[in-house]
């Protein structure tokens, strides 16, 4: 399933998409430890698959979430350099 | 008593040829929305009867208010229910569930027994979030996006503009159609300013069905935007509380170029769609897992 967590607003969009198919088969989760926002959270989804959600407290707020890890001069995101199956996307 | 414009209609329904007797299974599923509550019961994984409310205060309530009627109108007893799943924002405060299934799956499975396995795109415009959902042809998601950080496309904005302009809900969509000129579009679909907007466009003369109109077309516009993220694939089916409201959906149909269908039989109702789901997760789960009767024995709700 490709879950898109996020939001528009005025000044643009603010998604991050799973592909959880990839996370039902990884094995070591590592974007949870790797998000110093802890935004990615374990769950079982409705069919039984275990994946990752993002914080559903903190959805609404992803473009100040994630605001400290985009700095342009800075190397690939903690979040996608943990997820090594690639399952990780950010629209912005 | 000051008139509530907001208000639609509330009522238990059951497809009197089906009989509860004589089935295996009843499952139920009670959706606990924001705005709207709705219990769906259905007789081996087939829809029986419905009930839609409106959200109360707090859900264990909502939820009860929504069922206990509907168990009544159809005469069947609470221990005898197989498997009750909640679904819905309310869901995790539904005492006497079995299973609760969020919103995103439930819309799935119960747009699709609507419509058939041929549907691959639903629309969900409930009261406070609006979502778009992709689902392969036995309803099972593949993709889902959920907007409820605005109030574009939800229940809830329509609501507030109801009673703001003092029309009844149920006539928006008939009178947004009624103008001379094309609708001017409202720039900001946020309930707050689009408030001060619509109060604006009154004083300048324009009629309420002008401002009906161009809140219509700024809804639907914004909820395009929101479609246009995980794209439109056929069949594409509207779900949730607007479904009903022709004046943001056949806009939003012009604006995808793309016509919705309408559920293969003209008694399901759009607006019941997650509770339905819920119901046949519920059957689903009986079936593998067992009924959760014994649990119910001997009590009521
Ligand atoms: S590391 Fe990637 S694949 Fe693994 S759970 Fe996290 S997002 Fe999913
Ligand atoms: S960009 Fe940073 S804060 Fe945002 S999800 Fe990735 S690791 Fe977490």
């Amino acid at each position: 399933m490709i879950a898109n967590y996020g939001y528009m607003d005025g000044s643009g969009e603010y998604y991050i998409t799973i592909d959880t198919d990839k996370c039902a088969e990884c094995e070591g989760k590592m974007c949870i430890a790797a998000c110093p926002k802890g935004l990615f959270v374990p769950i079982e989804d409705d069919y039984g698959e275990d994946v990752v959600e993002i914080d559903s407290g903190k959805v609404k707020e992803l473009k100040y979430q994630c605001m400290d890890c985009k700095p342009t001069e800075k190397p690939p995101l903690p979040c996608i350099s943990a997820c090594t199956p690639g399952a990780l996307k950010h629209s912005w | 008593m000051t008139k509530e414009y907001w208000r639609w209609d509330e009522k238990c329904w059951k497809d009197e040829s089906m009989d509860p007797k004589s089935a295996g299974i009843i499952s139920a599923g009670i959706d606990i929305g924001s705005v709207s509550s709705e219990a769906v019961l259905c007789l081996d994984g087939k829809f029986y009867a419905s009930n839609t409310i409106r959200t109360g205060s707090n859900s264990p309530t909502s939820a009860k208010d929504a069922l206990k009627p509907l168990l009544e109108y159809t005469g069947i007893a609470y221990e005898n229910l197989d498997y009750i799943v909640g679904t819905g924002y309310g869901r995790v405060n539904i005492p006497f569930q079995d299973k609760a299934v969020t919103e995103i799956a439930c819309h799935g499975r119960g747009a699709n027994y609507m419509v058939g396995p041929s549907l691959r795109t639903i629309l969900d415009m409930g009261g406070q979030d609006c979502k778009a959902i992709h689902v392969d042809e036995k309803g099972k998601v593949t993709n889902f996006l959920m907007n409820d950080k605005c109030a574009a496309g939800t229940g809830r904005g329509m609501e507030t503009i109801a009673d703001l302009l003092k029309v009844p809900i149920t006539e928006i969509g008939d009178r947004s159609f009624q103008i001379d000129t094309p609708a001017e579009p409202i720039s900001n679909v946020c309930v707050v300013f689009a408030k001060s907007e619509a109060m604006a466009m009154v004083k300048s003369g324009k009629t309420l069905n002008e401002v009906l109109a161009s809140y219509c077309k700024a809804m639907a516009d914004r909820v395009t935007q929101l479609l246009d993220r995980i794209g439109v694939e056929k069949e594409f089916f509207i779900t949730g509380g607007i479904s009903k409201n022709r004046g943001v959906t056949e806009r939003i149909e012009e604006n995808l170029g793309i016509k919705a269908v309408k559920p293969k039989d003209a008694r399901l109702d759009p607006q019941t769609a997650g509770a339905l789901g819920a119901a046949l997760f519920g059957f689903v789960l009986a079936s593998k897992k067992g009924s959760k009767k014994a649990s119910r024995k001997g009590q009521t709700l």
